[in-house]
């Protein structure tokens, strides 16, 4: 199985494929953790490593080479860290898509046999808790252009999965932001432009805020 | 037709229809369901009297008795990612593992045991590769827990009242309980030096979607099991086979099976599950992210669709509970849709994490009835009601759908789902 991906993705050394310089996170982004959160963090630690401190260090396993991490290191960062040289552009992104998309995703990205991809939600509202008129796709809902290249490249097309190079899922990511009226149909993405990408519902998530107890949150 | 295809495993209501009620249920007039594209077959035959002849001898591989048909519940209508568990047909608080509901995002990948590796690496001392030969030398632990998919129950949740003709298994089959035995992630993550300043780590699966969730890393300082073995035999294949990370009491999503992966960062990587998939949206406008806990449920699994009660007198209403914040301390139980309610009898053992068998003795008169249960946990979160959930949540939020479900009990003894 790894060795079937290793055949079609060639390996990138581990620095290879860093976006220099690396955009900034917003500091909305749910996730990044708070000083208090740190602390409970830190003691947790503290806690695990107490219930195993009566354990030898095993030292079973063998040592990982810099090339055996590149091999399965496909995952993007929404600041893009792991993108992989190259480029792609709308104009293309459209072949590509008519060619290995439009059976399961509809001419326009509008859904067939499987989800939707485009459409947008007049103003950019976020009305999905109380109103299903409006669907799910990548312009009303991901809060990331990062996780689109991510999950192509990964897991895309259905009967060939991670199969495409990197100028393909760049391609086809930008034609998908077309679609959702993100990207212009002359615009192009590569490593640099595509984490600089602003997307509409980026700021409309929040992180767990239940704690048990006798609210219902 | 598959345009729910990714919500939480939620099939359409004519996907459901297509399938079948259910299985064999408890108790006089049960439902003999011919499942999904099975012919029925003819009633197996026992001989008028087994004391006059010898019976079977032993044999390497047990199988249930032939007149024992349990099965798991599958979408007929399109290439299928989920099979739920016949709950109304089960015992006790263990799911045998051929009836443990299924979920995946890229069909069960084939994988050679001595060939798989677990690579865990990013802010480390040390990246290393473990065999399975390795994780099974470390020291193991095993656990009872539930897993339950954070999509359960949503069918029924947001088609209120439209339903009746719905079994415990069509509505919340998405939910299982095992022992799980592996090795306490924290002691592989102590092996290769994972350092303070990691705060998220990434789960990766050998699976065709190479599935991906960003884990926090207090759950490994705490509790998560790298899993090797469920009910005493290796993982079955579409539960992870051979490995897969096991996150007690969170979404089952986040227990990414097949596992090939874990890096470690200082913060989360935002993949298409925990962004465009596994988030709930809020009223006002938002959606919350990485919610991995279950908050206390409870379920009544006897009597319910499609059972038929024999008449009026004793019955006992049977059920189960779980809560992912620690153990159940009480389920009640109503008979007059919620206006009463006495105390159910907790079965031991009462595990954390872990489904936990309630009854309660009822002497039913032989008149409509409608039958409730309500599970409190140790932090004191009481099951809400589907008005409360709503008004927290929405009416179209995705997950976590754990309000009280109610069932009618007919004067003809017919239990139909109520909402």
């Amino acid at each position: 199985m790894a060795a079937a991906e290793d055949d079609v993705v060639p390996p990138v050394p581990p620095e290879a494929g860093r976006a220099p310089p690396r955009p900034e996170l917003h500091p909305g982004m749910p996730g990044l953790l708070n000083e208090a959160e740190r602390e409970a963090l830190a003691a947790a630690r503290e806690d695990g490593l107490a219930d195993i401190g009566h354990l030898p260090e095993f030292g079973f396993g063998e040592t990982a080479s810099p090339e055996r991490i590149a091999a399965w290191d496909i995952d993007i960062g929404p600041d893009g860290e792991g993108l992989p040289p190259g480029s792609g552009s709308v104009e293309r992104g459209e072949t590509l898509y008519r060619l290995q998309c439009v059976q399961c995703h509809g001419a326009r990205g509008e859904g067939s046999q499987f989800e939707a991809l485009a459409g947008r939600v007049p103003g950019d509202r976020f009305p999905f808790a109380e109103d299903r008129r409006y669907r799910i796709t990548v312009g009303s809902y991901w809060p990331y252009a990062t996780t689109l290249f991510d999950y192509i490249r990964r897991a895309m097309p259905q009967a060939a999965p991670g199969s495409l190079p990197p100028d393909d899922v760049y391609a086809l990511t930008a034609f998908i932001l077309q679609l959702n009226g993100i990207l212009g149909p002359g615009d192009s993405l590569d490593a640099e432009s595509l984490p600089r990408i602003r997307m509409p519902a980026r700021d409309r998530f929040v992180r767990d805020d239940r704690r048990g107890g006798p609210e219902v949150r | 037709m598959a345009k729910n295809r990714d919500s939480g495993g939620l099939p359409s209501r004519r996907e459901l229809l297509a399938g079948v009620v259910g299985t064999a249920a408890v108790g006089a007039g049960a439902v003999a369901g011919a499942q999904q594209g099975e012919s029925p077959k003819p009633r197996p035959r026992a001989p008028e009297d087994p004391t006059k002849m010898q019976g079977l001898v032993p044999r390497p591989l047990g199988e249930r008795s032939a007149f024992e048909t349990p099965r798991r519940l599958v979408r007929v209508l399109e290439p299928s990612s989920s099979s739920r568990t016949p709950l109304q047909y089960l015992q006790g608080i263990v799911t045998p593992a051929d009836l443990h509901f299924e979920r995946h995002h890229g069909g069960i990948p084939n994988i050679d045991p001595e060939r798989y590796e677990l690579l865990i690496h990013g802010m480390v001392e040390r990246p290393q590769t473990f065999s399975l030969a390795d994780l099974k030398r470390f020291p193991a632990e095993s656990k009872l827990r539930f897993l339950e998919c954070s999509g359960n129950g949503g069918t029924a949740f947001q088609n209120q009242g439209r339903y009746p003709r719905m079994s415990p298994q069509e509505m919340d089959g998405l939910t299982s309980s095992s022992e799980w035995t592996g090795v306490p992630l924290k002691l592989l993550f102590r092996e290769v030096g994972a350092r303070p300043e990691a705060t998220w780590f990434l789960a990766e699966g050998m699976d065709a979607a190479v599935m991906t969730r960003s884990v926090p890393m207090e759950k490994a300082w705490d509790d998560a099991i790298i899993a090797y073995a469920q009910n005493g035999e290796p993982l079955r294949p579409e539960q992870g086979y051979p490995v897969r990370l096991f996150l007690p009491g969170w979404e089952g999503n986040a227990s990414v099976k097949w596992l090939r992966r874990l890096e470690l960062s200082d913060r989360p990587f935002m993949t298409r599950e925990e962004t465009s998939k596994y988030t709930d949206p809020l009223p006002g406008g938002k959606a919350r992210m990485f919610s991995f806990g279950m908050d206390a449920k409870s379920l009544i699994t006897f009597p319910t669709f499609p059972e038929r009660l024999g008449g009026p007198g004793w019955w006992e209403i049977r059920g189960i509970a779980w809560t992912g914040r620690g153990r159940i301390t009480r389920v009640e139980i109503s008979t007059d849709g919620g206006r009463n309610w006495e105390d159910a009898e907790l079965q031991d053992p009462v595990l954390p994490k872990c489904h936990v068998r309630f009854r309660r003795l009822w002497n039913w008169d032989g008149r409509e009835a409608t039958l409730m249960s309500r599970a409190t946990d140790e932090t004191g979160y009481v099951q809400p009601t589907r008005d409360a959930l709503l008004a927290a949540r929405g009416s179209y939020t995705r997950y976590h759908y754990n309000q009280i479900r109610s069932w009618r009990v007919e004067s003809d003894g017919q239990v139909f789902f109520a909402g």
